[in-house]
């Protein structure tokens, strides 16, 4: 069985899709926890602020969430643009 | 060299057979460290009490142990399985079994580890709470172990399952996939799971008589973090069972090879992060026990936040199996 050039670059790119999706979700969802860990913490410490502790948790959660949707964007560029 | 079907079927066992036991064996050696460090901490702590915490540690090690006995028996079963109808598929699916049970039982063998630990400790601080402490150590260790439960569900089905004349490509891609996507999932919910249920073992001895509350945060918690293994088993099972149509392209296996990468990795990071927000959770709900409810309410959302990449990982996988 010949394989032509553009055959190894289609299955090179599911494969790079998935890896950039399946490694790119560790960061993110280690890092989020972290902080709803840290928002738990504070909550415990201080219940008074907790509507306060809420939105910084989730603003900092967004930030940390970016590359997580960097790393879909790029699995979905290789996917259908590539 | 051509290399008849028997013998690839046998190399496929084999290596398997090697891949399940040898990582199977690496979390529940780890977590019973662990477990055993805390019980030597503990019996220094207070020697006069060192009976009650010696069973304590050993009952402990068992419950993490019974990961790596999983591995185990599909080690043995992968080395002297007597197949009826040789095929290179069998092959596939015998790898993919060994895949998916090796690394399946890293995750609940480390996780079921600190339950234990921390019950040690705890009984070494509040000798009268020991009782509580067991239970729960026993039912938070064993919430840890669904995840390799799972894992060995799904190398079961890929060793016992006949899968008839589906076709060889890209069918041998679906079941390798299928191993890795379960497998690697489990890693993360396991290893949560067993960091929420060592902080309420650790709460618990501080205030035992927060024990209902702390007992429930500690299961609300752990079934969220057991979520990623839940669609790592949902992509493995939709990867055994869809039939594929026969392909002579590179790029169809590939993909579903890729599915079974892409939800396998990305579910180690939320199940971590939804464990850790867990642990946190149930820590403060141990020391302010009357805001149990905040505490809940701030953990589910945080957990929510955190699953959103594995859910990212589960469409992109989907559309590597459905779409492309």
């Amino acid at each position: 069985m010949a394989i032509e050039g553009a055959e190894i670059v289609k299955a090179a790119a599911f494969i790079g899709a998935g890896l950039a999706m399946g490694l790119g979700a560790i960061g993110p969802g280690v890092g989020e926890g972290m902080v709803a860990a840290k928002a738990c913490e504070a909550i415990g410490r201080n219940p008074k602020e907790a509507g306060l502790l809420t939105r910084t948790m989730l603003v900092g959660q967004a930030v940390s969430e970016s590359t997580g949707i960097y790393s879909l964007v790029v699995a979905l560029l290789l996917l259908f643009v590539v | 060299m051509e290399l008849e079907v028997e013998t690839v079927i046998k190399i496929a066992a084999y290596t398997g057979s090697g891949i399940a036991m040898g990582l199977g064996a690496v979390g529940a050696a780890i977590g019973e460290g662990y477990t055993a460090a805390r019980a030597n901490l503990a019996v220094s702590r207070n020697p006069k009490i060192s009976g009650d915490i010696f069973k304590n540690m050993l009952v402990g090690q068992a419950v993490a142990e019974s990961a790596s006995i999983f591995a185990l028996v599909i080690a043995i079963l992968l080395l002297f399985m007597d197949f009826a109808s040789p095929s290179l598929l069998k092959a596939a699916a015998f790898l993919g079994a060994g895949l998916c049970m090796g690394f399946g039982a890293i995750g609940s063998g480390v996780g079921s580890g600190y339950p234990g630990g921390e019950s040690c400790f705890g009984i070494s601080q509040q000798p009268q709470a020991g009782s509580q402490l067991t239970t729960n150590m026993l039912i938070g260790s064993a919430v840890c172990q669904t995840p390799a439960i799972f894992s060995m569900v799904v190398a079961l089905m890929l060793i016992f399952i006949d899968f008839g004349n589906a076709p060889l490509t890209p069918t041998w891609a679906a079941f390798v996939g299928a191993g890795l996507s379960m497998g690697l999932a489990a890693i993360g919910s396991g290893y949560g799971g067993g960091l929420a249920a060592g902080a309420s073992c650790e709460g618990i001895a501080r205030t035992p008589q927060a024990v209902t509350s702390v007992t429930t945060i500690m299961l609300v918690g752990q079934a969220v973090s057991q979520t990623p293994s839940i669609f790592g088993l949902l992509v493995s099972f939709i990867l055994m069972f869809k039939t594929f149509p026969e392909s002579s392209m590179l790029a169809t296996p590939m993909a579903l090879l890729g599915a079974g990468l892409c939800m396998g990795f990305g579910g180690i990071g939320p199940g971590i992060g939804n464990g850790m927000a867990a642990e946190g959770a149930v820590r403060w709900v141990a020391r302010n026990v009357e805001h149990s409810n905040e505490l809940m309410r701030i953990m589910l959302v945080g957990q929510a936040v955190s699953q959103s990449t594995a859910i990212y990982a589960m469409v992109v996988s989907l559309v590597l199996i459905f779409v492309v």
